[in-house]
């Protein structure tokens, strides 16, 4: 760590303030058509540009260490400087899980020019990583997946398949959990590489989802050659990695991680206005029942916030263990899911149909068919349960068959 | 509350535990609720001694806190006394002590209060009406050297037990509070039944009783910001309340869990129970942290004080209850027994969440805070 001062925070976020008013491209004058899936292509590309902008105006990666290419500075700065930036347009499809999730991970767990290549690609707007965690076969068993690298001489060789990750065809490198060692248990055979995107054998298929979002992919992996620097962490080490990366992942989707810039999600939505605007367009805002509603969601919102709070203090201080930041991520799928319905409520049939060529409010029906996704994404909430009463509250483990049998003898099942 | 508290902080909670503990067990708060007031007076005296009415009042009126920070240090009195449901007039008296350390004057009033000497209480609810402690229908009609008062209140916690009543009236000026003394001519307590066994409401019907100049707190029809600022209080002392009685039910119902066999395994094992457990310790977690957060702002007197208050009670107040009822659910048919200690958990939390605003109240006063900001944030 530097021994030079650290700024205070107030004055940062007035240096903020200044800086954002004269560079950053204000909200309102964001164009709208990058929200169209059909540009996405463009909206990655949008997103690279103003995250470079950061960069050259010394504001990316506030949280992370200056040698790294960050600033070193602490969470107060980055929730300042966040705070400021709401009236702009940012670059916040790089959060998550590039810098929040990919990069905190390789931080924490990977070599020193890994950190140094990686995190500094990322943070000038060169680089977007994609996390390559969850299989076709593989629902919440992560440490049970199947693709493999084999050791071939100088290099390693990667087959098989991955599946659920957000953003892929846009990413250039991905964090790939793969079994290197299949005679012993399941957690002690694993390996993380960091797999570039591009690289030949490698097949990316887009996913169409229930709301017609494009945005998660299919990856095959075909004799792709990984050099030995590709391992991140350990070979067979991969467990403990994958651990961290789901820490950070956690912590991501409750909301408080200390690595992200700006606040609000990386892509708007009609479902996404404010719910006094969707129940302005529908008549109803000065219906009670729907100020009750309104409300409500405010209320859940509000107390998400302090709950991320409270759970990072009680981390920081340690009067939690570390797998409470779980509520969080528990919590945040039910605010959500809450919202969700909320909106079907306030929009009423306005939600399931309307005129041709006014979609206005049936976004909110869209949006409610895929109300599941913020309880499955980042691991299900039947798993985050399962943390929180193993791990917080100490009740007995569930019943695993593959528990200390060596891989190659676990029963795999049909599907 | 935070997790963290300073050494002096830790030391009062323990103080006010052990206190509680031994005096008002929860076989004293069984026995209390025959009594004639739900709580005995000398007790109350002794709870005094202990700090519980000084924390809102500064130290030049003979108050102070233990960590310059009163009304956080008085969070920790309600969540103690929510654990183990215990009698006494915390909320009313910390409200109208609140009430005239803002609004100047009544001295001696205040240091009686403060001494546990003089029971007070407020006044503010009307029968047939919501939580709108700023609109009441009681009026005051100016007389030659006062006031008369007419109306009645209801929902007054303590009343029978009160010796005073903070009146929030309709003068011809606006929104006004006096201070009425229990033996003023013309005013009379009617009992009412509570759903809590210990603590106690009433009805007050005020019959012209005459008041003197000097009963006025605050200024002729200034009292709107004095009335929000009890509000604030009020509720953020109730919440603090439900979540301690709250924190202490999920424990002895997790403990519960873990000695409670079925099939020759505890209940604790039960993925289908597990998972349960894991939603109530996020939403108290959850409750803990929107509490402490609203105590705060309330404290520092910050911009989003009310916000903060509106989603503690409407969060807390709701969420309690779905969890003690899931407790019940959880302790099988013991759970719905008169002997077991749940109901009486049960029965705060309900009257608590029924008090100083629903639940959907206020939902609705967070909406019009949400929908006035629009024009400012946009």
């Amino acid at each position: 760590m530097s021994t030079e001062s650290v700024q205070p925070v107030e004055d940062f976020r007035l240096r903020a303030r200044e800086w954002l008013a004269e560079n950053m491209p204000r909200l309102e004058d964001r164009d709208a058509s990058l929200d169209d899936p059909e540009n996405d292509d463009a909206s990655w590309a949008r997103t690279k540009e103003l995250q470079r902008k950061l960069w050259d105006g010394g504001f990316a990666g506030i949280g992370f260490p200056r040698e790294y290419g960050g600033l070193g500075l602490t969470r107060e700065h980055q929730r300042a400087f966040s705070a400021e930036s709401a009236p702009y347009e940012m670059p916040l499809r790089i959060n998550v899980p590039t810098l929040a999730i990919c990069a905190a991970t390789i931080l924490d767990m990977g070599s020193e020019q890994q950190k140094r290549d990686r995190i500094g690609g990322a943070l000038r707007g060169d680089e977007l990583m994609v996390q390559f965690l969850s299989e076709p076969r593989g629902g919440s068993d992560l440490a049970g997946v199947t693709t493999k690298a084999e050791r071939d001489g100088d290099v390693w060789i990667l087959n098989g398949a991955k599946i659920w990750s957000s953003g892929a065809y846009a990413a250039d490198y991905g964090l790939c959990l793969v079994r290197t060692d299949w005679s012993v248990p399941k957690h002690a055979g694993l390996t993380m590489f960091l797999v570039p995107v591009k690289a030949p054998g490698v097949t990316i298929r887009r996913i169409r989802q229930v709301n017609g979002s494009t945005e998660f992919c299919e990856e095959f992996f075909d004799d792709v050659m990984l050099p030995a620097d590709a391992v991140v962490g350990e070979v067979n080490g991969g467990w403990a990695v994958a651990s961290r990366q789901l820490y950070w992942e956690r912590t991501a989707m409750g909301g408080g991680s200390p690595y992200i810039s700006g606040v609000g999600r990386g892509i708007a939505s009609a479902a996404d206005q404010p719910l006094q605007a969707l129940a302005r367009a529908v008549g109803r805002v000065d219906d009670p029942k729907v100020r009750e509603l309104i409300g409500e969601s405010r209320a859940n919102h509000l107390v998400q916030d302090h709950l991320v709070r409270r759970v990072m203090a009680g981390l920081a201080g340690g009067h939690l263990p570390g797998p409470s930041a779980s509520m969080t991520r528990l919590f945040h799928a039910e605010t959500d899911w809450r919202d969700s319905d909320i909106r079907l409520e306030i929009a009423g049939g306005a939600a399931v149909t309307g005129p041709v060529g006014d979609h206005g409010p049936g976004q909110v029906g869209e949006f409610f068919l895929n109300r599941q996704a913020g309880s499955l994404g980042g691991g299900s909430t039947e798993m985050a349960r399962n943390v929180i009463s193993e791990r917080v509250l100490g009740m007995p483990r569930e019943y695993a068959a593959d528990r200390d049998v060596p891989f190659n003898q676990v029963e795999q099942g049909r599907a | 509350m935070d997790f963290e508290l300073t050494p002096d902080q830790k030391l009062f909670r323990a103080t006010t535990k052990k206190f509680l503990d031994t005096e008002v067990p929860l076989s004293t708060v069984r026995e209390l609720s025959t009594g004639p007031h739900g709580f005995a007076r000398d007790w109350w005296t002794r709870g005094a001694e202990l700090g519980w009415t000084a924390l809102l009042v500064p130290e030049e009126q003979g108050g102070g806190s233990v960590s310059d920070a009163g009304l956080l240090d008085l969070l920790i009195v309600a969540e103690e006394m929510g654990r183990l449901v215990s009698p006494g007039p915390l909320l009313p008296v910390n409200v109208v002590l609140s009430a005239l350390v803002e609004a100047g004057g009544h001295e001696s009033t205040v240091e009686s209060l403060m001494a546990g000497e003089t029971i007070g209480t407020w006044a503010v609810y009307e029968p047939g009406s919501g939580w709108t402690p700023d609109d009441p229908s009681v009026t005051a009609t100016p007389t030659d050297d006062g006031w008369t008062l007419s109306g009645v209140k209801d929902r007054v916690e303590a009343a029978e037990a009160a010796d005073l009543f903070l009146v929030t009236v309709r003068a011809p000026e606006g929104l006004t509070q006096f201070l009425v003394p229990a033996d003023a001519p013309g005013l009379r307590v009617e009992p009412s039944w509570s759903l809590d066994l210990v603590r106690r409401f009433g009805e007050l019907h005020l019959d012209d009783v005459q008041v003197p100049a000097t009963a006025l707190v605050g200024r002729l029809g200034a009292a709107a910001p004095l009335v929000d600022r009890q509000r604030l209080i009020a509720s953020v002392l109730q919440s603090a309340e439900t979540a301690g009685a709250v924190d202490r039910v999920l424990e002895f119902t997790i403990a519960w869990a873990f000695d409670r066999y079925s099939f020759g395994r505890p209940l604790a094992s039960y993925q289908a129970l597990k998972h349960r457990f894991a939603d109530m310790k996020t939403w108290l977690e959850a409750c803990h942290g929107i509490v402490s957060a609203a105590g705060r702002a309330v404290q520092d007197r910050s911009g989003d004080a009310a916000e903060l208050v509106a989603a503690a009670a409407s969060y807390v107040g709701s969420k309690a209850t779905d969890i003690i009822q899931d407790c019940v659910q959880l302790h099988g048919g013991i759970g719905v027994t008169w002997e077991h200690d749940l109901h009486l958990y049960l029965r705060r939390a309900t009257v608590n969440r029924a008090l100083y605003g629903t639940p959907e109240e206020h939902r609705r006063a967070l909406a019009d805070l949400v929908i006035a900001s629009e024009g400012v944030s946009a």
